[in-house]
């Protein structure tokens, strides 16, 4: 069991609360940068998926896991954010240029969309962001002179001062270019959580007559997390449209939303880490149910919707057994471990929480 | 000694029940003062228009010179207005110490680009908060707490870190709204002694809403007696419990 002995506040404020958890993120990245050499093509594709959907994960749960809005909207902020990272760049602008600036502009456009929609709670605001999904289809068709509608697009190749990024002919560049995003954004994340704004993020979830009365706006909180939120899933989104090489109307369909959200409840909700896993669950599935059908002999044998099933039969078992999620099931394993032989099978039941004051909504 | 917080002839009603009838009170600077009053007499319900959670039919509420009516709930805090509630609203899923951090939210100096980046001046920032925390953290004896989650703490635990939340805050006006209540023997002298140390230490006014009265009279300066949102009787505690009409309203006529 490791025992943290405080000395002073930087203790708590730093990134790594020791050398030890130093020690196995900086072995994880040595790890991460050098996969390139260890892997082949088609895995190391599917790693930068995992990373891709990481990053899509994080936008979603920043807004879903730390501030509490639930938003089935987000493949919409996905397509803002490729379509408008590629037509950036069809314009001739650098791609160190329209990348962010796609991620800025799904940012400005959420909070924008946010406004109105910070009204509602719970389930309707999830409603209302679904709306947002389906628009985003017809909008995308209907502004053919500029999205080339149902044809739609074709990634071009990024040039990083001279040095060509493409998916199918430098996979291992474009790895390189997606994990760079990766811990940009896991940086970002990490650092609001540790101040203020994630502070009141939290509590604007928790209890928003408490966060008002100790002087957070809820409306601006909100504002600011639907912004961050979407401008990572914007991010997300243009990387996706680079990995896919083409895209149409409807690559960012309502059922991205869903997986999203989905994903991040596998995941572990309200953790960086459970973006992460969820991440893997989603972007390893369909690899490893084909596989096994192969294994088993039927890879000749369609299945309609195996996929979705077993994707919504994983949902279900978690939020019956482990409602916290992958990451909620890895802590037990962690502090079972960690207080070997003193954990006892009860450390993590729920106290019952106590009557709240009336909403006042 | 000046008043610091002012209501004059606050009504509010709610559809056709009269929740506040034309109150009338000052709380003086660095006094304890007491609410008491039946259930449904309109306590809480006078909390919530100082913390602007409702708007008052008529009648104002002045804080220090500023005029309350023309501020929004969320900036009511910016003037050292801090609260706690009758049933506990922490942010259940965050640590103790995140908690008392919410407290600090009002002297939060840093904009969203200088936090995603953790500037130095942040960091600075952060610091200055936990130093604050810390001091809350060691009058309480919330030690031992410190980074468990609100979820798993016992009630009478929770009661002291909402009174650690507002006291972060930095506040001039505390407003306790039945600090007492669930709370054990040994845990009411506990909250009995922190009122008092809040006040002589600390200076800080304190505005409470209890139905202990031995807490009541123990600590506090003056008390209001309420009945149906009505102003009942006002004074020390031994005058408002000897009111012929407080007995009234407790126990009906007759029994004085």
């Amino acid at each position: 069991m490791r025992i943290h002995f405080k000395t002073s506040y930087e203790h708590d404020i730093r990134l790594f609360p020791d050398w030890w958890s130093f020690f196995v993120y900086a072995t994880l990245i040595v790890i991460a940068v050098a996969l390139p050499w260890v892997l082949d093509d088609f895995f190391l594709g599917e790693v930068t998926n995992v990373l891709i959907w990481a990053i899509a994960g994080l936008g979603l749960m920043l807004l879903t896991g730390q501030t509490g809005q639930v938003s089935l909207g987000h493949a919409a902020f996905l397509a803002l954010g490729c379509y408008s990272c590629i037509i950036f760049m069809e314009q001739g602008w650098p791609f160190l240029i329209a990348f962010p600036a796609a991620g800025i502009l799904t940012g400005v456009v959420g909070t924008i969309i946010a406004i109105p929609a910070i009204r509602l709670h719970g389930i309707y605001l999830a409603i209302a962001t679904i709306a947002l999904s389906i628009l985003a289809d017809d909008i995308i068709v209907l502004m053919e002179p500029i999205t080339d509608g149902v044809s739609g697009k074709f990634a071009p190749m990024i040039t990083i001062f001279g040095i060509e990024i493409e998916r199918w002919t430098t996979p291992d560049r474009f790895y390189w270019l997606v994990l760079v995003v990766t811990i940009l954004c896991t940086l970002a994340y990490r650092n609001l959580l540790r101040s203020p704004l994630g502070r009141a993020m939290a509590a604007v979830r928790d209890s928003e007559v408490s966060a008002t009365a100790m002087g957070v706006h809820i409306a601006r909180t909100k504002a600011a997390a639907f912004g961050i939120s979407c401008a990572i899933t914007g991010l997300a989104g243009a990387l996706m449209g680079f990995y896919a090489g083409a895209f149409n109307n409807e690559t960012f369909s309502i059922v991205i939303s869903i997986t999203l959200l989905m994903m991040i409840v596998i995941g572990g909700l309200g953790s960086i880490h459970g973006a992460f896993f969820g991440a893997v669950v989603v972007a390893f599935l369909p690899q490893f149910l084909s596989m096994t059908k192969d294994l088993i002999g039927g890879s000749s044998v369609a299945i309609p919707g195996l996929e979705t099933g077993v994707f919504g039969m994983i949902l279900i078992l978690f939020i019956l057994f482990e409602p916290m999620g992958i990451y909620g099931r890895w802590m037990k394993i962690r502090v079972w471990f960690e207080l070997f032989p003193f954990a006892r099978k009860d450390m993590f039941k729920r106290q019952k929480s106590y009557l709240k004051t009336e909403r006042l909504r | 000694m000046s008043n610091l917080l002012e209501i004059n002839n606050a009504t509010l009603k709610f559809g056709g029940v009269v929740a506040v009838n034309d109150l009338t009170f000052s709380v003086e600077e660095g006094e304890v003062y007491a609410i008491v009053g039946p259930n449904g007499a309109g306590k809480s319900t006078v909390f919530n228009l100082i913390s602007r959670f409702y708007d008052p039919y008529a009648g104002s509420l002045t804080f220090g010179g500023h005029n309350l009516l023309e501020r929004n709930a969320d900036s009511v805090a910016d003037l050292g207005i801090a609260r706690t509630f009758q049933n506990i609203e922490l942010f259940d899923h965050a640590t103790v110490l995140q908690n008392l951090l919410v407290g600090r939210h009002r002297h939060r100096k840093t904009n969203l680009a200088q936090e995603m980046l953790f500037t130095p001046k942040v960091r600075r920032e952060e610091k200055r908060h936990r130093e604050a925390v810390e001091e809350v953290i060691d009058f309480l004896d919330l030690q031992p707490y410190r980074d468990k989650m609100i979820a798993g703490l016992p009630y009478g635990v929770r009661k002291v870190v909402e009174l650690g939340r507002a006291l972060a805050s930095g506040p001039r006006l505390l407003l306790l709204d039945e600090p007492a209540s669930g709370l054990s023997v040994e845990e009411t002298q506990d909250m009995r002694w922190w009122i008092d140390d809040i006040r002589k230490q600390m200076g800080i006014t304190v505005l409470m809403v209890e139905h202990d009265m031995g807490l009541v009279s123990g600590v506090s300066d003056r008390v209001l007696a309420l009945a149906d949102g009505a102003k009942l009787a006002e004074g020390t505690p031994q005058q408002v419990q000897s009111d012929p009409a407080v007995i009234e309203a407790y126990l009906g006529a007759g029994a004085a």
